[in-house]
């Protein structure tokens, strides 16, 4: 990058010698961005917003939280009783996990439907599903942390996942335990690498930001930046759409703080945590609830491979399939709006997602059980089956020429300028 | 970029836009909101209420005799309650106040001059002062000496010697009862 010369002796001083104000210039005011973003482009950045939002939120609970089982559940209500302003702190907090999902999950389905995964910015969505898996570690260890009846058994369950691994499954299980069961031990590495994830998802976002910023933004078009014409600079076009999708996010978010605190939450979480007693119906948070369903679709052995076994493969399948979603998808073509048959198929997969939700919230029971299995043929399908075969069988549309000339339908070459007053 | 002129959103010539305008209040409008969200933050710190409950302390009186002392807690500090015998009080109030390193008469300091109600804090570096059980020594002034550095205070807790730069602090306290009083 090129070394500005700044007006401000001081500035210009700190540059020269470290110069965070020209990579500051450089990465969030003149990078040059397709002109043609929509709001589905918001997502990113709001994700990262709600990620500080965590910390922020985070580092305060945990300097009244106590990780003891004899007091963590006392520890809590006193955040919400006697803390000043402990309640919203919670409140922002709790929902906040909720939202971070939301936008997470909007930010991949953005992906999935502009090709934004493919050449050259294949590693930039595989650190964007690290980025998810490193989230639902932090969001399920800080799920227990209260010590509900919720906390007590999900730790339970999820841990006890782990002894489906052959031969060395139990000495895993005690061994993450720290115990013979989820208790002390186990309360408190999960409020420490709770703390401690957080801050390498924050070093894995500043990755996925230097590979976005080194591969450039894809587009809804999904074509190429053929040159100045098609960009405009971040600064100040994107900050202030990014500020406005802030804005109007802050509001969704914070009505539920305000207004609905616990319509995420399960309200068995508020009983503190009994050992020696199960709830009747345990449910993980809704984010999870698909792969949840993925997990318990699975009811039948496969030759030697237990169905127990097999769940849990499924259901970690099921998150790094994403992982070789560059190569399964082998099409040209980036965007949906030029391919007529992935388009359609896209948006079978986004509503399986939610049935598998829905499912997956359900007691596996009657209708649940083949619908869950259905349902989860279809996930699975849609990646290792329809994907390849889209990429063989279907005709996209043609591409236009460059993002001007689709945007401004006067073709290349037309002043910037012009448009933009 | 390329194309400089689309990077800026004023007006060519120098003159104040409509757009200054719309961005000046935007940033104050997003500056204030951004004060006003990081005050729950900044007073989650403060003494929680379960805290501020236990920051009053009751004390009975009636079993202490003239020239003990006991010490009880108020909001996590040591405080002496002495109940002085006459030549404490007299000693404490024969004293040429203006030559004292902290003037202060001891009619300042007491609401009843047999009892003399003081925080049990060092006022040179925060030790507690020895001098409330009948073994301690009780330094040059009959009142308190503090092993740390050296500070002598006399019968109504002022410092007379050492390091020191102020008397001992009078917690705010009032009598419930003759017997009975209340600290915070």
């Amino acid at each position: 990058m090129d070394a500005k010369t700044w007006k401000n002796p001081i500035i210009a001083w700190v540059d020269k010698r470290l110069p965070i104000f020209t990579m500051m210039q450089h990465d969030l005011v003149d990078y040059p961005t397709p002109r043609n973003l929509n709001y589905w482009w918001n997502f990113g950045s709001l994700a990262g917003i709600v990620l500080v939002i965590m910390i922020a939120t985070g580092v305060v609970l945990a300097m009244h939280y106590t990780p003891h089982t004899q007091h963590a559940f006392e520890s809590v209500e006193r955040i919400m009783r006697d803390v000043n302003y402990g309640w919203l702190l919670r409140y922002l907090h709790m929902n906040g996990a909720s939202m971070f999902f939301i936008v997470v999950y909007i930010h991949m389905f953005r992906g999935l439907y502009y090709g934004s995964y493919k050449a050259p910015r294949e590693l930039l969505w595989q650190i964007g599903v690290i980025i998810l898996l490193a989230m639902m570690a932090t969001a399920f260890m800080g799920y227990v942390l209260p010590w509900g009846q919720m906390s007590y058994w999900g730790a339970k369950v999820i841990t006890n996942l782990f002894s489906a691994i052959p031969l060395v499954g139990d000495a895993i299980v005690t061994w993450l335990w720290g115990g013979f069961a989820v208790d002390n031990p186990t309360l408190n590495r999960f409020f420490a690498l709770h703390y401690l994830l957080p801050f390498l998802l924050f070093a894995l976002v500043f990755l996925h930001l230097v590979a976005l910023h080194t591969s450039k933004s894809n587009n809804p078009l999904g074509i190429d930046v053929k040159g100045p014409q098609d960009t405009i600079p971040f600064t100040p076009y994107y900050t202030v759409k990014d500020m406005f999708g802030l804005g109007a996010f802050l509001i969704f978010y914070l009505a539920f703080v305000f207004f609905a605190p616990n319509f995420f939450g399960e309200p068995d979480n508020y009983i503190k945590a009994n050992p020696m007693q199960t709830p009747p119906h345990i449910v993980p948070e809704w984010y999870f609830l698909p792969f949840y369903a993925i997990l318990r679709a699975i009811t039948f052995d496969i030759l030697f491979i237990p169905a127990k076994l097999l769940g849990v493969i499924a259901m970690f399948a099921a998150v790094l399939v994403l992982l070789f979603l560059p190569w399964l998808d082998r099409s040209a073509v980036r965007s949906a709006r030029f391919r007529p048959i992935y388009k359609q198929v896209f948006w079978l997969f986004v509503a399986d997602c939610i049935l598998l939700g829905v499912v997956g919230g359900h007691p596996p029971e009657g209708v649940w059980v083949p619908l869950g299995q259905a349902a989860t043929a279809f996930y699975f399908a849609f990646f290792l089956v329809i994907m390849p075969l889209l990429s063989f069988i279907e005709r996209p549309r043609p591409l236009p020429s460059s993002i001007s000339a689709a945007v401004t339908g006067k073709g290349v070459g037309i002043s910037a300028h012009g448009v933009a007053e | 970029m390329a194309d400089s002129t689309l990077a800026s959103p004023h007006a060519a010539d120098d003159e104040e836009t409509r757009r200054d305008f719309l961005l000046i209040a935007t940033s104050t409008v997003a500056a204030v909101g951004t004060a006003f969200a990081a005050w729950p933050f900044i007073d989650s710190l403060n003494p929680a209420r379960d805290t501020l409950a236990v920051a009053i302390t009751g004390v009975d009186l009636s079993p202490i005799a003239v020239g003990q002392a006991i010490t009880v807690i108020w909001q996590g500090k040591p405080v002496f309650i002495r109940h002085r015998t006459a030549a404490e009080i007299t000693a404490a109030r024969d004293v040429n106040v203006d030559q004292l390193p902290d003037p202060q008469p001891d009619s300042a300091r007491v609401e009843k001059p047999e009892w003399l109600v003081v925080v049990g804090v060092c006022t040179h570096l925060g030790c507690i002062p020895l001098g409330q059980r009948p073994t301690d020594a009780k330094g040059d002034y009959g009142g308190w000496f503090c092993p740390c550095h050296g500070s002598h205070y006399d019968s109504s807790g002022r410092i007379r010697k050492g390091p020191a730069p102020a008397n001992l602090a009078v917690p705010p306290y009032r009598f419930l009862d003759d017997n009975r009083i209340e600290i915070g």
